[in-house]
């Protein structure tokens, strides 16, 4: 087992052999993502049923809980592969990294607007400065930061190292975003998925959601590949494989 | 691990365990103040600043809201389940306000210790579900419900 996770590590430090596996994968992967996608609008929006209190403005919930579940685990994402950056100088890492912040931007940008849109109705304010939001919105600045940062400098490598450090910093804030609504009193609600405790909410709602979640981790897989495919090309066009495959296309 | 590898590992987890210190010790020091409001327990014990521009927070109790006939003036307590205080607003009520739900309410307190609203947010629970099953939920207990759908509160 360990043997094999070396081996797959090594590979994957490999961008044509990512690049050609990555290339078999996508078509499924994609299809199976917008095949949930699909499921789980047409059902969460059409047919689960309305709220007793918020009656139809909730269905924007099946938009803003998966985009801040990926918001938030596509940030421990690029800051793993910020951390193998730095360690092991690993070229593939360096491309994930890059690939991941403006997905996750991305993502933090569609909860924040989303979840003022759903805000103005049910609380009566499109925004207030409470620890849920405020801590989302510093997320959104550290994705921000680390594309700038990784483009700021004209050493690339100088770039890299820069946004690994601040991606590993901002590690800090994913936790505090997770637990704010715990820790301190907020507007925002506590989550209605748990963990360990059976969820708040109803399983006709509830099963829409799910796979809305599934499918925008899926969203999230094919965006994450798409990016790092064009990353590799654009790094490795000098390369004979480049060349040939380039030159293969009709 | 190679030695220069390791001293980048221990750079890394330098960097993660040092700003998770410095943020848990942001935070420590900040304490009370990351609250976006004070609970009635905080306005009884006079935690809570008078005449200064604050948030608090809370339950509505059930029949305490009061509706003034002329004016959209309306007045109501709210509890957290310890104390009591009462918040004065005049102007409208998002929609999800009612009694028995949460509220947070932006404004000023009076010398009486009587909360002067500017703005009221209804604060949302976690709980959703459909009309018919909240409504079955509200029928006294006993009441045959299926068993899958007996935990949303």
């Amino acid at each position: 087992m360990w043997s094999f996770l070396k081996k797959l590590y090594h590979k994957l430090g490999s961008p044509r052999w990512f690049y050609d596996i990555s290339g078999k994968w996508l078509p499924w992967l994609a299809l199976v993502c917008a095949g949930l996608l699909i499921t789980g609008v047409v059902w969460g929006l059409a047919f689960a049923p309305a709220d007793f209190k918020q009656g139809n403005s909730y269905r924007i919930i099946y938009i803003h809980v998966p985009a801040s579940f990926i918001a938030l685990a596509g940030y421990y994402i690029m800051a793993v592969a910020g951390a193998v950056t730095l360690i092991w100088r690993m070229k593939m890492a360096d491309v994930v990294m890059r690939s991941c912040a403006p997905i996750g931007a991305a993502m933090t940008f569609l909860a924040l607007v989303t979840g003022a849109i759903w805000g103005k109705p049910t609380w009566g304010t499109w925004w207030v400065w409470d620890a849920r939001i405020t801590s989302m919105l510093v997320l959104f600045f550290l994705y921000l930061g680390v594309i700038a940062l990784s483009e700021a400098f004209t050493n690339r490598d100088a770039g890299s190292k820069a946004s690994a450090v601040l991606a590993l910093v901002g590690t800090v804030n994913i936790p505090i975003i997770y637990k704010s609504v715990d820790w301190w009193y907020s507007l925002h609600q506590p989550a209605t998925l748990k963990i360990t405790e059976e969820s708040t909410m109803h399983p006709d709602m509830l099963y829409p959601l799910l796979i809305m979640i599934s499918g925008f981790y899926l969203l999230y897989a094919v965006l994450l590949i798409l990016n790092v495919r064009t990353e590799i090309l654009s790094r490795e066009h000098r390369t004979k494989w480049v060349k040939a495959l380039v030159l293969a296309r009709p | 691990m190679h030695p220069v590898r390791k001293q980048r590992l221990m750079v890394v987890l330098f960097i993660v365990i040092g700003a998770s210190v410095a943020a848990a010790l942001v935070f420590f020091a900040l304490s009370e103040n990351m609250n976006l409001f004070f609970p009635p327990s905080d306005i009884a014990e006079g935690k809570a600043p008078v005449g200064k521009h604050i948030r608090v927070g809370g339950m509505v109790v059930e029949g305490s809201v009061h509706r003034d006939q002329e004016s959209l003036k309306v007045s109501f307590e709210i509890t957290d389940y310890a104390e009591k205080t009462t918040v004065v607003y005049e102007g409208i009520l998002p929609d999800l306000f009612s009694e028995g739900e949460g509220i947070v309410a932006s404004g000023k307190l009076d010398a009486n210790g009587i909360f002067q609203a500017e703005e009221v947010l209804a604060k949302h629970d976690e709980n959703y579900m459909p009309p018919e099953v909240s409504d079955t939920l509200k029928q006294p207990k006993g009441s045959a419900m299926p068993s899958s759908k007996q935990d949303y509160k």
